[in-house]
């Protein structure tokens, strides 16, 4: 199945970090077409539909409306690059292969809502795109993209590199902007929001990688262009990471809409060794993890939460019949322990008691009651936890319980994944 | 204070003079490093590096007795650089001319040399002061007590006046009380020279309302401070005095002095609730009730009127002072008609317009400051907000430095300052029986910079001789950078080892507040 | 003003106010840990959720703020049964040797742990705790009774401005301590005790805190007799004696005091104050009765004025002593003896 490149337009086909070669193959356009009536971008952006492809689905152009209409003396454009999930690789690709497209992007946003500084918070673990981007930004600096009086438009905007704290959860808006101020990076409580009070208390629009690459495009092409990709609620194309038993492992750029059923027949090539799929974790580490049979689920945020699967920000994560859920859900909420940043006590004390209880059930020592537990549990912290890491980490839990009860069984009996 | 206390933690920019703000009034000092927290610029300008002094953009650590020549400085750099608030000087003071000719005299370059600083930090300080919108002045003892004190205070005055930043929120000048009820003891007449609210004793229609109202004929010269009256001891002109809750012996300057006079006493009266040093020397002693004994109002230094409230009972037969006070008052042949604290302060509130509005049913409610004329009135938490008690004008009363009436020379080759330190409050009285307290500081200590100590050969902790023309005493040396070199550093809260033995009684002409802060003095092993 | 309704009530409150204020304004009681009135809300505990019609996840009261036509449930089995869930979180992880916390009766675990009806925590415990920091003069801390609210921590760096507290390590591991796990004598802390006064467990404690139980103390409201800043406090009174001081807010003080107004207390009822009047008898200061001293002064001063005139006799009024007794101490000196000599000692 044929890719739909439109933020990886024309990727591998130039030199990343020229912004050069990326004017030949049509870069620049869109901050072109931005810079001469920067009034009119966030309406632009409302109208293309475009969503947060940081995994939250928020309305761009709404959301750039907050800080466009905020009254202050210093705004912040800030994107969010610190992709903590596990297995997820997008942004850093967006990254590697087209960084202009995000500094392009990041200046159209900055002209869109006023700012003068942009911030990159970029994961620790990426020390290869720290070069990258920062051979590109100097690049853009020496080309006039940024810096003072921006291609003539009177526009100042420069873009700092930020390399992040190295947690998971400074990749939530609020956290990373208090890790950007040098504080211990936790989330804070939301209202305000960061599009009105962001970083050091001024209005600061925080969007993803792939969110602001998609700016420069539409921009070029027009709101209507963009909502031909994709579907009604969701348009444009998603980078989707396909990992875990799959043959082609990768990152796939496609319409929003794309069925999980064609990502992992036609792109992915199916399980190794023509082994049976199992489940498929969606939407990350905090995703739900389906059946199988849930295969022709389209990958929409719609479609995902009317079936009890996660959109995200487009992992999709196979398993097939060899592998054991209760070890997948191990790892997992030993990932969520040591990533909680300890704010708020039901995450900071209920997930590690979310992994002693599935490690009951690994080892054959639950006992009645453990069941109910974790479900209470699970369900207590999604309504009642600070941000979204406390909300969301019970969810691969939650959703074995529902799509795999069978697995949960007490009393000395372990049941081993697929079996 | 002519400003709140609270308003502090939205300044732009605070000035510290002459206060160890964390360590003597340590709630302020905690409000200040809000402040900064918040992004407020700091300047401390003291002889010790205090803790605050960590917190600074600026430091000024000026030798001891030097601030008028600092205060002048800034003026000058202000008005040089043109960074006055011209509108404000035009229409809201007079005298402007006469200061400027004053501080003309200080250009950096001669201040920084006076005070032992650096003429570009003394310019930062300047412009960081004058430019910032909110902005208030802190100053306590490191100022006034100094025999140019009342001038020192002028100087702030003159300084915050040239910048517009009197009668505005979030600045003003704030001189810092000691004591939880200086103001209050003010305010309530207990000055020489003043009834309540500063009602003058020399003005007949002053003394005929309280005549009246008192229903005596009142004396009509102003009487004399503690100072004069201590001295007026020697040639027998005082021969009784009456001591309610203080203990000059420790408090005073040149103690050795001060118990010789009060030695020389016919009769003397303490009232305290401990045998102080003073009390000992007392003909009779009568036992008082402390604060959590007895109603009352206290006055803070924010002009803020606050209850305490009786929670035990007095131990044995002590009672509260005003009761002793009403007591010794019919035996003296006057009958008071108010008979407890809220019917006492509801005859100040009828003879004192500021405490007009003050009674203690209010207080329940709300705590006013200060001019607070009527019930209906909220209180005044900024004074002099477009206009001055003196009239629509202020006037800028500019001073020239004088250095201290003791400089250091071969005999006593260094300045000791004196001051208090976070663990004890005064002379020890109350925080002296806190055990705790005191295994955390328990005795008397110089602090004496390592060029010092090691032209002397002193160690840390060992056991120094400090000696001035008045005295000396004995105690451990404490080896630091805080102080210069040249200079030394005494607390005065301890009987053993009393640095006010040291001190120099040397009076500032108009306030009377003596030269604790500077005198000469020498150092040596023991 | 936005108009809502609590628990079915309608209530009209000023834009701003949060869900908490409003139901405190209602007399609704809403639990809390971590909320501190003087910083702005923090909502790490999660013990003051609420439900708000409309919203998938409950909410913080403490930091959410009214809005119109809101509808809030304070008690639904929702909330109910997650506030029970904290607090079975927090203690399962919790030293449960109430009989000898100093906490005991004041402790707010064990308060809402009574009120919500959990006996026991269905949770295991997995947290080694860290050693007990008993240095300090005046506080002991001890880190298994912590329930990591933060308080203290943001009371020692928001308020007091101290920065001695701060949160160590992450997520489950985080505990509160001092930089380079230094003791409390060994660091910066100037013992205000400040975070003392917050903790709502048994971890930051009074040395003296065992020496009464909350239920045995009445409080009394009053001034700090210490400087010049007037802070206002509250005395804990046992039989007649001050066993301990909290803070209160006042216009000067933001609900803290300094270590002389928290901890210097013991002057009120110590063996060393004066019970009785004394007179100079042979050279020595011996018990009198107070008719005796009362009239020993008055006769003193009335010789010396009949002698050398009122101008022979100074008064010297007190900084400590009250506006009341001041004045009357002034009106004594002009009016009863008849001189304007009268100051008081506080220049110093
Ligand atoms: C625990 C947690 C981790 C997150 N990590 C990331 C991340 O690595 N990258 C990202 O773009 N957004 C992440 N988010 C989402 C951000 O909070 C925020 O929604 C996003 O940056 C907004 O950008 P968008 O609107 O462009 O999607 C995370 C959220 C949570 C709760
Ligand atoms: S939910 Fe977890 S990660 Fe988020 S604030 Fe609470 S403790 Fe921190
Ligand atoms: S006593 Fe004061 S300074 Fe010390 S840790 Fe507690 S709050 Fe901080
Ligand atoms: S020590 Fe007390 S105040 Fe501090 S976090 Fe622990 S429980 Fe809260």
């Amino acid at each position: 199945m044929e890719e739909t490149r439109v933020v990886l337009h024309k990727a591998g086909e130039f030199l990343p970090t020229s912004s050069l070669e990326y004017e030949a193959v049509g870069g620049y356009a869109g901050l072109r077409k931005a810079a001469a009536d920067p009034d009119q971008i966030v309406d632009v952006i409302k109208a293309s539909g475009l969503r947060g492809r940081g995994g939250a689905g928020f309305p761009t152009g709404l959301k750039m409306s907050f800080t466009k209409g905020a009254v202050a003396d210093q705004k912040y454009v800030v994107c969010n690059a610190d992709e903590g999930e596990p297995g997820t690789n997008k942004d850093r690709v967006i990254m590697e292969e087209v960084p202009h497209r995000l500094i392009e992007g990041m200046i159209i946003a900055a002209l869109a809502v006023g700012a003068d500084q942009g911030y990159i918070y970029l994961r620790a673990e990426y020390p290869h795109v720290k070069k990258v981007l920062e051979k590109a930004l100097e690049d853009a600096r020496t080309h006039g993209f940024l810096g003072r009086d921006i291609m003539g438009s009177g526009f100042d905007f420069d873009i700092q590199l930020f390399i992040g704290a190295g947690a998971y959860v400074c990749g939530e808006e609020t956290a990373l902007l208090d890790s950007l101020e040098g504080k211990r990076g936790e989330p804070r409580f939301k209202p305000p929001f960061p599009g009105v009070a962001g970083l050091w208390g001024k209005p600061t629009l925080v969007n993803n990688v792939e969110t602001l690459a998609n700016l420069p495009a539409i921009m070029v092409n027009g709101p209507e262009w963009f909502r031909s990709m994709g579907t009604e609620s969701f348009p444009g194309t998603k980078l989707f990471t396909l990992s875990g038993n799959v043959n082609n492992r990768g990152v796939y750029e496609f319409p929003v809409g794309v069925t999980i059923r064609q990502l992992f027949e036609e792109v992915g090539g199916g399980c190794p060794d023509g082994r049976r799929l199992y489940a498929i974790q969606t939407g990350g580490a905090s995703g739900n993890i389906i059946p199988a049979s849930l295969l022709d689920t389209p990958m929409d945020q719609e479609s995902c939460d009317k079936v009890g699967a996660t959109f995200g920000a487009g992992d999709l994560m196979f398993m097939d019949e060899t592998c054991c859920l209760l070890d997948v859900l191990e790892n997992l909420a030993e990932f969520f322990v040591k990533e909680s940043c300890g704010k708020c006590t039901p995450c900071r004390e209920g997930n590690p008691q979310l992994l002693h209880l599935v490690q009951k059930f690994r080892r054959g020592k639950a006992q009645d009651g453990d069941l109910d537990l974790l479900i209470e549990l699970g369900s207590a912290m999604t309504i009642g936890c600070l941000c979204g890491l406390g909300q969301m980490a019970p969810n691969p839990i939650l959703s074995v319980v529902r799509f795999f009860p069978q697995v949960f069984a007490v009393n000395n009996v372990y049941v081993r994944g697929a079996s | 204070m002519t400003n709140s206390i609270a308003e502090v933690v939205d300044a732009d920019a605070v000035l510290v003079i002459g206060s160890n703000t964390t360590e003597a009034h340590p709630v302020i000092g905690a409000q200040i490093r809000q402040a900064v927290g918040r992004g407020a610029k700091l300047v401390v300008a003291e002889p010790r590096e205090i803790p605050l002094a960590q917190d600074a953009d600026i430091f000024l650590k000026i030798k001891p007795g030097t601030n008028i020549a600092l205060l002048n400085g800034l003026m000058h750099v202000i008005i040089a650089e043109g960074l006055y608030d011209r509108e404000y000087v035009e229409n809201r003071t007079e005298g402007f001319a006469e200061l400027q000719e004053v501080v003309e005299d200080y250009p950096p370059e001669r201040v920084a040399e006076i005070c032992g600083i650096d003429p570009e930090d003394l310019k930062a300080a300047a412009r960081l002061y004058a430019k910032a919108e909110k902005a208030p002045i802190f100053y306590a003892m490191g100022v006034t007590q100094h025999s140019s004190g009342t001038a020192g205070v002028m100087s702030i005055a003159n300084l915050a006046l040239l910048c517009g930043k009197i009668g505005k929120y979030g600045c003003g000048v704030n001189p810092l009380r000691g004591q939880n009820n200086v103001q209050g003891a003010c305010d309530m007449g207990c000055l020489p020279g003043d009834y309540t609210g500063y009602q003058k004793v020399a003005n007949p229609e002053a003394r005929a309302k309280f005549e009246k109202a008192w229903g005596v004929k009142l004396p009509e010269q102003p009487g004399l401070t503690v100072t004069e009256a201590v001295q007026a001891i020697e040639d027998g002109k005082v021969r009784c005095l009456y001591i309610m809750g203080e203990n000059p012996l420790l408090s005073d300057p040149n103690l050795n002095h001060t118990e010789e006079m009060f030695k020389k006493l016919d009769f003397l009266i303490v009232q305290d609730i401990f045998l102080t040093e003073t009390a000992e020397l007392a003909d009779v002693v009568l036992p008082a009730a402390c604060f959590a004994e007895k109603d009352g109002t206290f006055t803070n230094t924010e002009r803020r009127v606050q209850r305490i409230r009786r929670a035990v009972p007095a131990p044995g037969e002590a009672r509260a002072d005003w009761e002793i006070v009403q007591e010794v008052m019919l035996r003296l042949g006057y009958e008071n008609q108010a008979d407890s604290p809220e019917e006492i302060l509801a005859e100040i509130a009828s003879l004192t317009p500021s405490y007009g509005g003050i009674s203690f049913d209010r207080l329940e409610r709300e705590q006013p400051q200060w001019p607070c004329p009527s019930p209906d009135h909220p209180g005044t938490p900024i004074l002099h907000v477009g206009r001055f008690s003196r009239g629509e004008r202020a006037l800028f009363k500019p001073a020239h430095y004088l250095p201290a009436a003791e400089q250091p020379d071969d005999e006593y080759p260094l300045i000791l300052t004196t001051g208090r330190i976070l663990y004890h409050y005064h002379t020890r009285t109350m925080t002296g029986r806190n055990e705790d307290l005191n295994r955390i500081s328990g005795r008397s200590f110089v602090e004496i910079n390592p060029a010092d100590a090691a032209k002397w050969g002193i160690e840390s902790g060992a056991r120094v001789k400090v000696e001035s023309r008045r005295g000396e005493v004995v105690v451990d040396a404490l080896v630091t950078d805080r102080v210069d070199a040249g200079v030394i550093f005494m607390p005065f809260h301890f009987g053993d080892g009393a640095a006010n033995r040291l001190t120099n009684d040397v009076l500032d002409p108009t306030a009377k507040i003596p030269e604790y802060k500077v005198c000469a003095a020498r150092v040596e092993r023991y | 003003m936005v108009s809502l309704t609590i628990d079915g009530r309608p209530v009209k409150v000023k834009k701003g106010t949060t869900i908490l204020e409003a139901c405190e304004f209602l007399g609704i009681d809403i639990p809390t840990f971590c909320h501190l009135k003087q910083l702005k809300a923090e909502g790490s505990c999660r013990m003051c959720v609420v439900e708000v019609e409309g919203a998938r996840n409950l909410q913080i009261s403490c930091a959410t703020p009214c809005a119109e036509g809101m509808q809030v449930h304070t008690r639904t089995e929702r909330v109910v049964s997650f506030r029970r869930l904290v607090i079975e979180l927090l203690l399962a992880n919790h030293d449960t040797n109430c009989f000898s916390c100093p906490a005991t009766g004041r402790c707010k675990l064990y308060q809402y742990a009574m009120e919500y009806g959990v006996e026991h925590s269905r949770f295991a415990k997995y947290k080694p705790h860290h050693p007990k920091d008993e240095s300090s003069e005046f506080f002991n801390y001890d880190p298994s009774k912590c329930i990591l609210c933060r308080r203290c921590v943001r009371v020692c760096n928001n308020l007091q401005a101290n920065h001695t507290l701060s949160l160590k390590n992450r997520g489950p591991d985080t505990w509160v301590g001092l930089p380079f796990d230094k003791l409390f004598k060994d660091s910066n802390c100037v013992s205000c005790g400040n975070c003392v006064s917050v903790c709502p467990t048994g971890a930051l404690t009074a040395k003296a805190g065992k020496s009464y139980r909350i239920w045995e103390v009445t409080k009394t409201r009053t001034t700090c007799p210490y400087c010049g800043v007037g802070c206002q406090m509250d005395l804990l009174v046992k039989d007649g004696q001050v066993v301990g001081v909290e803070p209160a807010e006042g216009g000067a003080n933001p609900g803290i005091l300094c270590v002389k107004g928290k901890w210097a207390y013991h002057f009120v009822n110590h063996p060393d104050r004066l019970t009785t009047p004394l007179i100079r008898r042979d050279g020595e200061l011996q018990p009198a009765t107070w008719d005796e001293a009362l009239d020993y002064v008055t006769q003193g001063i009335q010789k010396i004025k009949e002698e050398s005139g009122p101008d022979a006799i100074a008064g010297f009024a007190s900084a400590r002593a009250t506006n009341e007794e001041n004045y009357l101490f002034m009106k004594m000196m002009r009016a009863a003896v008849g001189t304007n000599n009268v100051d008081h000692c506080a220049r110093l």
